[in-house]
C-alpha cells in the first residue's frame, strides 16, 4: 500500500510536464489553430538554453527559468512572423508538416553540435535533499515541480479564461475580422500567444534538465506521449488539458508499478478507447 | 549438336579463365559500419565507429599492398528490421563484404543471421549479448570487445565478494538486458547471493523514479543496472536524486561507457564501479591512438571501447587478409583465418579469437573519479584491477556453440 502511494505521487511529478506542455499545445491549437509538432524541440531549447546561462554565463537556475521562456518564446514569435502565419486559414496538415520540418532541422542541428548522449544539468542548491514522508522518500525538487507546474498552469488557465486579454484572444479565434474592427491588432495577438504557448514549453525543459538529461531528443521522445494527452483531453480545451497531464502522469506511474512492461503504451491505449467512445476528446466539443 | 557442345565447352572455359583472372587480381574489399547514428548509443558508437573503420583502413597499409577497400556507413535506428533491410541491401546491391560495429543486441542478433545466409564477416563490437558466440554463433561472426557474461562476471563476481549478496535488477526490456540479467544472476548465485526482485522497463525511458521506488522498496543491498546508453545515466542520475545511494544501497552499471560518464558528471557519477575492456589512458598506444583519434572528431571526443573495437576488429581483420593474399568473398574463410592468427594490437593487448568466434583480451575493472581527482575534461577513470583474457569470457567448455561439436 505505501508503495502505491509511492507511485502515485511519483506519477503526479511526471503529470506536470505532460500537464505543461500540453497546455502549450492546446494554447496554440485553440487560438491559431496550428498543430504545433516543434513543440517538443522547443522544450529541449529551454532545457539547453538553461545549460548554456550557466555553463557560459554563469547565470543560475532562477534565472534560467525566467530567461530560458523568453528567449525561447521570442524564437517562436520569429517562427511564427516569418513562417506559420502564411498558413492561417490552410488546412491543419500544412502548419503540422511545417512543425514538424522545423522540428527535425533543430534537433538534427543541436545533434550535430551536442551529440546524442546528453550534457549534466545539477539541481540547484535551494533544492538539492528530500523529505522522507513515510511512505517514501521525496526528492525537494520534484516537489518543487508539481507545485511550480500546477501554479503556472493555473495561471495561464486564468489568463486565457478569465481576464480581458484572454475574452479577446477567445474572439479573435472565433472571428478575427469582427475583433479587428474593435481596433484590436490581431495578428500581434497570435504572435504572442505561439510566444506564449512556446515559452510553456521552453519552462517545461528548464524544470526537466536537473532530472533528465539535456539531449537532443529530449523532446522527440516525450511529444508523441503529449500529443496522446491533448487528444484524450480534448483539443484545445485548457483546463482539460491541464487535468489530462496529470491524470495521465498517475495513470502511467501505476502502471509502471503493475505492468512495467507496458508502461510506455498505456497512453496510447487509452487514446485509442477514447477516440472510439467519445472522438472530441473528453472535454472537448464537437467543432 | 557438336557445335553446341564445343560452344559450351568454350563458354565454360573462357568463364573458367575469366574467373581464375578475378581470383588472382581480386584484392577489392567492401566494409559497411551498421550503427545507430543517431538515436541513443550514436555516441558510443555512431559516428565515432566510422571514423574508426577509416583509421584501420589507413593503418593496416593494405592500400600499399594493391588492396583497394571501400567504406560505407548505415544507421539501424535501433530496429532490427531497418538493420536486416540495409543488411541485406547491402550485401545483394552494394556488394559489401563485411559488416561491422552493429551495437543494439537486437539488431546485432537479426544482422547475424542476414552475415551468415550471405556469407559475409561480421565483426561485432557494439552489442553486448553474450548469445553471438553461444546459441547463436555462426562460422561468419567475430564478437570483439565485450559481452554479456564478461560484463556480468567481471562487475559482478566483484561486487558479490565485497559483500553485496542480495541484488534487484532494472532491465532494459530487450534481448539485451534479458542477456545481461540472465548473465548476472548466474554469478550472483553461483557466489552465494540472491536475487531479490527485479522490473523491466522499456527502451529509451526518461523517468525512472517509479521503478528506483521499487528497487528502493526491495531493501537489496545492490541494484543492477542492466541497461545501456541514456537509460543508465537516466537511472543513476536520479537515483542520486532518491537518495539511494545515500541509503546504503549500491548501484552496479553493469555497462557503462565513456560518453555515459561525461553525461552524467563526476559529481554523480564519482565511485561507480564497472568493467571495460579500453580505456584511452590506459596505457601509451591507446593514448597515442586517442590522441590521433579525438583530433578528428568533431566534439573532440576520445574514442570509447566500442570504437576501439571497430578499430582493432578490423586491424585483425586485414591481417587476415593479407595472410588470404586475396579473393576475400567467402566470409566464412576470411573468420577460419582470422581464427588462425593470435591477436595483437595496439589497443587491446594480445589475445585469441576462440573457435566460437569470441575474441579474448583483458578487460579493466575502473572506478569512477571524484571531480577533484580528474586533471582533464575527458579524465575520468581509476583502474582498480583487471581480468586477464583467458579468464574474463565464456569458457569454451560451457559455450553453447554448435561450431565446438565436432
Amino acid at each position: 500500500m505505501q508503495a502505491l502511494y509511492a507511485q502515485l505521487l511519483v506519477g503526479l511529478i511526471n503529470g506536470s510536464f505532460y500537464a505543461l506542455l500540453s497546455l502549450g499545445l492546446a494554447v496554440i491549437f485553440g487560438m491559431l489553430n496550428i498543430i504545433n509538432f516543434a513543440h517538443g524541440a522547443l522544450y529541449m531549447m529551454g532545457a539547453f538554453v538553461a545549460y548554456f546561462l550557466l555553463n557560459l554565463g554563469g547565470i543560475n537556475y532562477w534565472w534560467a527559468l525566467l530567461i530560458a521562456p523568453v528567449v525561447v518564446g521570442v524564437f517562436g514569435m520569429i517562427l511564427e512572423r516569418t513562417m506559420l502565419q502564411w498558413l492561417a486559414g490552410l488546412d491543419h496538415l500544412y502548419g503540422l508538416l511545417l512543425t514538424f520540418g522545423i522540428a527535425l532541422i533543430v534537433q538534427g542541428v543541436f545533434q550535430n553540435y551536442f551529440g546524442s548522449s546528453g550534457l549534466p544539468y545539477s539541481i540547484p542548491d535551494q533544492l538539492k535533499g528530500g523529505v522522507n514522508l513515510g511512505f517514501m522518500f521525496l526528492p525537494v525538487y520534484r516537489g518543487w515541480v508539481v507545485i511550480f507546474s500546477l501554479v503556472v498552469c493555473l495561471a495561464t488557465w486564468f489568463l486565457i479564461e478569465k481576464t480581458q486579454l484572454g475574452a479577446y484572444l477567445r474572439a479573435a479565434t472565433e472571428n478575427p475580422t469582427l475583433v479587428r474592427a474593435f481596433g484590436i491588432n490581431v495578428p500581434r495577438m497570435i504572435t504572442l500567444t505561439y510566444g506564449l504557448g512556446v515559452g510553456l514549453a521552453a519552462l517545461a525543459g528548464v524544470l526537466s534538465a536537473p532530472i533528465n538529461q539535456v539531449r537532443p531528443l529530449m523532446g522527440a521522445d516525450l511529444i508523441i506521449v503529449v500529443f496522446a494527452v491533448v487528444v484524450i483531453g480534448g483539443m484545445g480545451s485548457i483546463m482539460g488539458s491541464i487535468i489530462t497531464g496529470f491524470a495521465l502522469g498517475v495513470i502511467e506511474g501505476l502502471t509502471k508499478y503493475f505492468y512495467p512492461e507496458a508502461s510506455n503504451t498505456v497512453v496510447f491505449v487509452l487514446m485509442v478507447v477514447v477516440l472510439l467512445v467519445k472522438p472530441t476528446g473528453l472535454t472537448g466539443r464537437a467543432a | 549438336m557438336r557445335n553446341k557442345i564445343s560452344a559450351l565447352l568454350f563458354g565454360t572455359a573462357m568463364a573458367l579463365s575469366v574467373a581464375s583472372i578475378a581470383s588472382a587480381d581480386d584484392k577489392v574489399v567492401k566494409i559497411g559500419v551498421l550503427s545507430d547514428q543517431s538515436g541513443l548509443y550514436a555516441d558510443l558508437a555512431g559516428p565515432g565507429s566510422t571514423l574508426a573503420a577509416q583509421m584501420a583502413i589507413e593503418d593496416s597499409g593494405l592500400k600499399a599492398k594493391g588492396w583497394t577497400i571501400d567504406l560505407i556507413s548505415g544507421d539501424h535506428q535501433n530496429k532490427p528490421d531497418i538493420g536486416t533491410t540495409i543488411a541485406r541491401q547491402w550485401f545483394d546491391v552494394d556488394k559489401v563484404d563485411t559488416i561491422v560495429d552493429v551495437p543494439n543486441s537486437g539488431v546485432a542478433l537479426a544482422v547475424n543471421n542476414v552475415v551468415k545466409e550471405k556469407n559475409g564477416v561480421y565483426i561485432n563490437s557494439g552489442a553486448a549479448t553474450s548469445d553471438l558466440t553461444n546459441a547463436q554463433c555462426t562460422p561468419n561472426t567475430v564478437h570483439w570487445t565485450y559481452d554479456t557474461y564478461m560484463l556480468a562476471h567481471a562487475t559482478g563476481q566483484a561486487l558479490v565478494k565485497a559483500g553485496g549478496d542480495t541484488w534487484f535488477f532494472l532491465t532494459a526490456d530487450y534481448a539485451f538486458g534479458a542477456a545481461l540479467e540472465r548473465d548476472t544472476t548466474a554469478v550472483v548465485t553461483a557466489n552465494g547471493g540472491k536475487v531479490v526482485g527485479g522490473v523491466k522497463h522499456p527502451l529509451n525511458t526518461a523517468d525512472f523514479s517509479s521503478f528506483l521506488l521499487q528497487a528502493q522498496a526491495s531493501k537489496a543491498k545492490i541494484i543492477g543496472l542492466a541497461n545501456a546508453g541514456g537509460d543508465t545515466t537516466n537511472s543513476i542520475k536520479q537515483a542520486a536524486e532518491f537518495g539511494i545511494v545515500k541509503g546504503g544501497q549500491k548501484l552496479a552499471a553493469l555497462l557503462l561507457f565513456l560518453t555515459d560518464v561525461k553525461a552524467i558528471g563526476l559529481e554523480t557519477a564519482q565511485g561507480l564501479n564497472f568493467t571495460e575492456t579500453f580505456y584511452w589512458d590506459l596505457n601509451d598506444n591507446t593514448r597515442a591512438f586517442s590522441k590521433r583519434f579525438s583530433e578528428k572528431m568533431k566534439s573532440g571526443a576520445p574514442p570509447t571501447m566500442v570504437q576501439a573495437g571497430v578499430y582493432a576488429g578490423l586491424l585483425h581483420y586485414f591481417k587476415a587478409l593479407d595472410a588470404l593474399g586475396g579473393n576475400p568473398h567467402d566470409g566464412a574463410k576470411v573468420v577460419a583465418k582470422m581464427k588462425t592468427i593470435p591477436t595483437d594490437d595496439p589497443l587491446f593487448g594480445k589475445g585469441e579469437v576462440e573457435a566460437n568466434g569470441r575474441v579474448t583480451h583483458d578487460a579493466y575493472l575502473f572506478e569512477v573519479k571524484k571531480p577533484s581527482e580528474s586533471k582533464g575534461p575527458w579524465d575520468f577513470y581509476k583502474l582498480v584491477g583487471t581480468v586477464p583474457g583467458n579468464q574474463a569470457f565464456t569458457p569454451l567448455d560451457k559455450s553453447t556453440c554448435a561450431l565446438l561439436k565436432k
